[in-house]
């Protein structure tokens, strides 16, 4: 199994994540550029951080008709796994695999400090190797992580357990204290119905050894390869 | 001695102006902070700001109905995001 990592013209979180996957959980891992119309093989796309055609019109709204995407979302619709992180997470939603869109963090501020998140769900590729409650440190860095959905979506949205991560205390407590942007329901990462896609706005890849300050990252790459692992 | 006809173009072109703004009912954290610099600006009766963005277009069209047709796709796929956005075309001529 390999993992391709999506490079668009303004993606800067992409050597990071292609680093954490190569170097501290040793598995393969290949750029796929933009302007492709192959995923090479990848078992698992990631779409990753960073400003992706100057995060110009709205984030992520650009970047989702690069000719790559066409092939993500196909993959996406037949089961494929999908791992949008921040920018690529804000990609998601444009493209339509992941309900919902970003508005500016109440704040008003570009968002860069340390967060805690809580894992809702371990049945999932992404989180198999996570505790339900587990609270991982892991940082956000952005300015549109302010998730928004209409009042029925967000009902059907708790329903179907589609929300996989929320912003806490480093007790695990969901408080408005512990909400880095105001999103609503102190969402940080949502699932389509099927589990195979998954968006959050923390920066998994930043976390991934404990020179960068926390490993807790690391869990989420650690989950992807257990999935894989004995399936060639 | 035949001479060649000039064609003449058959397209004209159209300007439009597509303003993009926040759905009502969801959050602006922008025109809420606009409004409290209002309020702190000592500016009473401001009920409410709301942001948005402009776009001007001019584009070649072979008909102000089919220009028209033309801006409003380029809005919903594009320019505004359904979830969120709503659009409004004016000054098309």
């Amino acid at each position: 199994m390999k993992f391709g990592v999506v490079v668009f013209p303004g993606s800067n979180c992409d050597y990071d994540a292609y680093k954490a996957l190569k170097d501290i959980l040793h598995q393969k891992v290949e750029y796929l550029w933009h302007k492709d119309t192959s995923l090479q093989k990848s078992g698992c796309v990631i779409l990753p951080g960073g400003f992706s055609y100057g995060d110009y019109l709205r984030t992520g709204a650009i970047a989702r008709f690069s000719p790559i995407m066409k092939e993500v979302i196909k993959f996406a619709k037949s089961g494929g796994l999908v791992l949008g992180i921040c920018n690529g997470f804000q990609i998601l939603l444009e493209a339509g695999l992941l309900p919902g869109a970003m508005l500016q963090n109440s704040s008003l501020r570009f968002v860069c400090r340390w967060i805690h998140l809580k894992v809702e769900r371990n049945d999932l590729p992404f989180t198999k190797a996570c505790e339900i409650g587990q609270v991982l440190k892991i940082p956000v860095a952005h300015k549109e992580g302010n998730y928004y959905i209409d009042q029925d979506e967000l009902v059907r949205l708790e329903r179907e357990r589609q929300v996989v991560f929320r912003y806490c205390n480093s007790q695990g407590e969901l408080n408005s204290d512990s909400n880095p942007n105001g999103s609503l329901a102190n969402i940080a990462g949502i699932t389509n119905p099927k589990g195979n896609v998954l968006g959050l706005m923390p920066h998994p890849e930043r976390a991934s050894e404990g020179i960068l300050g926390s490993a807790d990252g690391k869990v989420i790459f650690e989950s992807i390869a257990a999935h894989f692992k004995g399936r060639g | 001695m035949i001479k060649k006809e000039k064609k003449a173009k058959a397209e004209k072109i159209s300007q439009a102006v597509v303003y993009v703004s926040l759905k009502e009912g969801v959050l602006d954290p922008q025109g809420l902070t606009i409004k409290r610099a209002l309020e702190d600006l000592g500016y009473k009766g401001i009920n409410e700001v709301r942001s948005g963005k402009f776009y001007e277009i001019t584009l070649d069209a072979s008909s102000l109905q089919n220009g028209k047709k033309l801006v409003a796709e380029i809005s919903n796929k594009l320019l505004a995001n359904p979830v969120i956005e709503t659009f409004e075309i004016k000054g098309l001529r």
